[in-house]
């Protein structure tokens, strides 16, 4: 959350050179403000959701492990990030 | 002298086959240690695992797979939460991805009060998980003709439900999951209702290959001790369907001779 925040708040200088900043992206059922370059393999980091165990599912497609590095969020880009917790 | 008893055959599920016929589920444990010695104990080689969206506020702590042994358990991973077709058949391909591996316990609920499933989303999901590859274990209601339709939609294994999810009340109705067992080509594993170790024992001795349960041993008083009542149970239950039960009777039969007793004329 705290770099999200951060990252917010640079927005308007990114806006000039990206006309679609200000856009969002829904991770989680949340809304949250899109930024350029912004790959999968960098939102799992902020996320502290690296390593086994978890996957994402991108647009309603699974995002295969060997693409996290190089898949790139769009604007308006729905994303689950799950992992595995206790189950019966 | 149980040498003399032959052994019993593994159960074989898709690629996978398991030795104990015991699943055990790693929900509602008070702590991960717990779940650990109680899974440990319980002698199951197959756990049932939940996908959940990453919290995003999460307390960094203790990480639930640090206490699953991968390479000692099969996971199989499972669908719970679902109320329709589409939820659940992302979960599995998500689950997929994130284990490698085709098992899936599918279950596609119709209800939030009872957690019944929704049967035409359960049987829609199975089709299109088995053309998608996937080793498919579903979890149904004890309906005899579901538990068909499941199985003939190419389910590896049908998981009737012995009473509601978490409810403890056991099978219910034996006579239902006696008849799904008798029509079954696949194997039938009760899943879900199980409330103690007899309930277990029930369910092995109406000829189910196989139990699954999570709560009954969770929320047990002491949950190592029933980890291990179940193990048991599971082994005795087994071998009593095995073994094949006597005809009951209508009356007594004297076990001891009826001659030969003393004060009685020559």
């Amino acid at each position: 959350m705290h770099n999200q925040t951060k990252l917010a708040a640079k927005m308007p200088a990114v806006e000039e050179s990206h006309p679609t900043s200000g856009e969002s992206v829904r991770i989680n059922g949340k809304n949250q403000p899109w930024r350029p370059d912004w790959t999968v393999s960098d939102l799992l980091k902020e996320l502290d959701a690296t390593g086994p165990g978890v996957a994402v599912e991108r647009n309603l497609e699974v995002v295969r492990r060997q693409n996290l590095a190089n898949t790139v969020i769009q604007p308006g880009d729905a994303l689950e990030v799950v992992r595995l917790v206790g189950g019966g | 002298m149980s040498e003399h008893i032959p052994a019993d055959q593994p159960l074989v599920l898709g690629a996978f086959q398991f030795d104990s016929r015991l699943f055990l589920g790693t929900g509602k444990y008070a702590t991960y240690p717990q779940m650990r010695d109680a899974l440990d104990i319980s002698g199951c080689e197959c756990v049932t695992v939940a996908v959940r969206r990453i919290p995003q506020d999460e307390v960094p702590g203790e990480r639930f797979l640090d206490y699953l042994d991968l390479d000692r358990y099969t996971i199989l991973p499972n669908t719970a939460g679902c109320f329709d077709a589409e939820s659940a058949l992302r979960t599995a391909r998500l689950a997929r991805e994130m284990l490698d591996t085709d098992l899936i316990k599918l279950e596609v609920l119709g209800d939030q009060k009872t957690l019944l499933p929704e049967p035409v989303d359960t049987l829609h999901a199975t089709e299109v998980l088995v053309k998608e590859g996937f080793t498919v274990l579903v979890y149904t209601s004890d309906d005899v003709m579901q538990a068909k339709r499941l199985q003939e939609a190419g389910a590896t294994a049908v998981m009737p439900a012995g009473s509601p999810i978490g409810s403890g009340q056991g099978i219910l109705n034996p006579l239902n999951l006696r008849l799904i067992i008798e029509q079954a080509t696949v194997p039938i594993i009760v899943d879900a209702g199980v409330g103690q170790a007899s309930d277990v024992a029930i369910a092995m001795e109406l000829g189910a290959d196989g139990v699954l349960m999570n709560t009954a041993v969770a929320a047990a008083q002491d949950p190592l001790r029933m980890a291990r009542a179940v193990n048991m149970a599971c082994k005795a239950g087994r071998d009593s369907f095995l073994a094949g039960r006597m005809d009951k009777r209508m009356c007594a039969m004297p076990s001891s001779p009826e001659k030969g007793v003393i004060g009685a004329g020559a």
